[in-house]
């Protein structure tokens, strides 16, 4: 059983959802976020997500491509992002850790290298948000042989015709983007994910995450509670960002502050129960 | 207007090069396609099938074609630039003059295909990107010709040299939104673009000004553009009694050359170069040529020839002219440059100020840098031509809107 599907299993038996927060590798420094990933475990990261940096991240908000172009000042390459997750999975071997960017450093890079690279250095899935299942032939046999998930974004445009077809290319879990729009800008409401659960679930098996647009700890256990996971990246990029000195440098309160939000984050997601979703 | 039975026989050659893209958006099976957020492609999905209906539709293209007439101004004469043709003293050069278009450039023949579009679907509020503002300019006109919301988005560098075309803008009633990410040009005005679509799907219409942007854009604006090439094809019958010889079109995103290229695709005898901005020099490292001196990467929702690094981050382009500035290219152009269909060739930032100063000495023509782009090539070719080639420079804009760019680089203070 993949690491992915391990995860979720437990958690089921537990009885709640999962936190997955998102850190963006290489920010503000490879060091720092090294670091910040190998330390997400224990403030209660059940799975990661890692962005890799692009230079065009037409897709996310203002924060995340901040983080981006961090990430790539401070020498981002895949190369590097790999080499990172390898050093964390020295000390790991449980955590799920997705990769989530877009296609064209892949393509760059080689898709069936770095399917073999990326699986090698303990990635479990991949989320390339500009490459639907129209076009991902490219990728899917490559990832299928490594043992990576294709991790699959639905939308709330997502007709429930189109739904079947996206999901028949999906493994891993389904990533539901809760709103119209990008990265860290809106929120949906309660009674939103409410509704758009059902349609999910009458549509597959896979877990489901929500994300965009979770921000606190209430928002975070509502969504684990509704779907199987909540996806938290702008909210704790921000916190990062506070916390850089003038230079954009990290400072002694970068770790511990996105890691205590993390660790708020991580108690209402295990306090809340999960509901019929 | 071409024949719409003759344009029917072009793609029902077997053979045709004019085919293209298949059901999936690719052209030659390698570029192009829909490379977009989930969110997007239910959107993308339903434009193609409202696109295909209209083009379907004879009263859409009636539409059309009275908008085309009575307010761009169409047809563009076809001129012979005799001064400039004796001065260089070679191949026999015409001017398209698609700068006498209403606003100014080709950009309006696309955008009107489109606005009428975006009315049949029932879209309220118009987003565009811009780089030299043309393309925002005309989007804006048409906004104010059928009183929709309009928001321009384009980057700060760009606002910032193209100072006229922002107040015309906004005079006409568009909001302009200068975009600071990345360099501040057309690349980022585009991500900021798909941002703003995709948060506003339910009453927005994204006005893609050029042949590039996923399936079905570069197909779409290519056959609006289509016009040039049709009403050359015409002209230069009438006026020479036979095809040009060579076609000459500055490249951006490729629209105003796709446009008068596509028609003679399958006409083999007819020589077809796009002049993509070659900035400082192609090897300079400060350029816009992404088919001369790029990969093949994914990038706005489509795969073509990119400037990028060897980590597949996307490069700044570099042009003195906003409109060029642009490190992709349409994917048609990709796939007919590796076909060898088309040549792809690049000018220099000097070499089009020389070619701007030509053009207006010669011809009283003050073109748009974009198209002094091609006139430098074309300036550069014709003297080593017989003097029966027929050439076609596609005169894509004026330039009205580059003479303080222009002067600075003259070292006039205006
Ligand atoms: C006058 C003019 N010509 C050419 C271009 C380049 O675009 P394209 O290559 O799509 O024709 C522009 C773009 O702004 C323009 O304004």
């Amino acid at each position: 059983m993949s690491r992915i599907a391990a995860r979720f299993k437990t958690l089921a038996a537990q009885g709640r959802g999962a936190l997955i927060p998102y850190l963006e590798a290489f920010d503000p420094d490879l060091e720092t976020s090294l670091a910040l990933l190998k330390a997400m475990p224990a403030a209660g990261a059940d799975l990661i997500e890692v962005g890799m940096p692009f230079s065009d991240p037409s897709a996310d908000g203002p924060v995340i491509q901040l983080a981006a172009r961090r990430g790539l000042k401070a020498g981002a390459t895949l190369p590097g992002v790999l080499k990172m997750i390898a050093a964390f999975r020295e000390q790991d071997q449980e955590t799920p850790v997705i990769l989530m960017g877009y296609l064209n450093p892949v393509e760059a890079y080689g898709h069936a290298r770095f399917c073999t690279d990326a699986a090698k250095a303990g990635v479990d899935g991949l989320i390339l948000v500009d490459l639907p299942p129209e076009e991902a032939d490219i990728l899917e046999q490559p990832a299928q042989d490594a043992g990576l998930d294709i991790i699959r974004l639905v939308a709330p445009t997502t007709s429930d015709e189109r739904l079947r077809y996206v999901l028949s290319h999906a493994s891993g879990f389904v990533y539901y983007v809760s709103i119209t729009g990008i990265t860290g800008t809106r929120t949906a409401s309660a009674e939103a994910l409410q509704e758009a659960l059902p349609r999910l679930r009458a549509a597959t098996d896979l877990p489901v995450a929500i994300g965009f647009g979770i921000r606190t700890p209430e928002q975070a256990a509502t969504a684990a509670g509704i779907a199987d996971g909540a996806v938290v990246a702008s909210a704790l990029l921000s916190t990062l960002a506070d916390t850089l000195d003038a230079e954009g440098k990290a400072t002694d309160q970068t770790l511990p502050r996105v890691l205590n939000q993390i660790k708020d984050l991580a108690a209402a997601v295990r306090a809340g129960e999960k509901k019929a979703g | 207007m071409a024949d719409p039975a003759e344009q029917h026989s072009a793609a029902a050659q077997p053979n045709s090069l004019r085919h293209g893209p298949d059901e999936r958006g690719h052209f030659g099976g390698r570029y192009g396609g829909r490379f977009v957020a989930e969110t997007l492609m239910p959107l993308l999905l339903e434009l193609n099938t409202a696109y295909d209906a209209a083009k379907a539709d004879p009263a859409f293209q009636k539409e059309l074609d009275f908008y085309l007439r009575d307010y761009v101004g169409r047809p563009s004469p076809l001129w012979f630039a005799r001064r400039m043709t004796e001065e260089l003293g070679g191949a026999k050069i015409y001017m398209k003059r698609e700068e006498l278009n209403h606003t100014g450039s080709h950009k309006l023949n696309n955008v009107m295909g489109q606005i009428l579009l975006a009315r049949r679907m029932g879209r309220t509020r118009i987003v565009a990107e811009t780089g030299a503002g043309q393309h925002g300019v005309a989007t804006a006109t048409v906004c104010a010709l059928f009183g929709m919301q309009c928001v321009i988005y384009m980057g700060a560098t760009d606002v910032e040299r193209q100072k006229p075309n922002v107040f015309r803008m906004r005079l006409l009633g568009a909001e302009v939104v200068p975009v600071t990410a990345g360099a501040g040009t057309l690349k980022d005005a585009m991500n900021e673009a798909m941002r703003d679509w995709v948060a506003n799907i339910a009453d927005t219409y994204f006005l893609v000004g050029t042949v590039a942007g996923p399936h079905p854009y570069p197909a779409m604006v290519r056959d609006f553009q289509s016009v040039i090439g049709e009403e050359t094809k015409e002209q230069m019958q009438a006026q020479e009694g036979r095809l040009p010889d060579v076609i000459v079109a500055a490249i951006g995103g490729g629209s105003n050359a796709m446009g008068i290229f596509h028609p003679f695709l399958d006409d083999a005898s007819v020589r077809l170069i796009g002049v993509e901005a070659a900035g400082h020099g192609l090897d300079s490292g400060k350029t816009a040529a992404s088919i001369e001196r790029g990969r093949p990467g994914v990038l706005h929702g489509n795969r073509t020839y990119l400037l990028q690094n060897a980590d597949g981050q996307i490069d700044e382009a570099h042009s003195i002219s906003a409109g060029l500035d642009y490190p992709g290219v349409g994917p048609e152009h990709s796939w007919l440059s590796d076909i060898g269909r088309a040549e792809y060739v690049g000018a220099t930032d000097d070499e089009a100020l020389k070619a701007f100063q030509l053009c207006t000495r010669t011809e009283g023509i003050i073109p748009a840098l974009e198209s002094a782009h091609a006139i430098a090539y074309a300036a550069k070719i014709a003297p080593t031509l017989p003097k029966e080639t027929l050439l076609v420079v596609n005169i894509s804009g004026r330039g009205d809107k580059d003479i303080f760019t222009v002067a600075e680089h003259l070292g006039v203070k205006l």
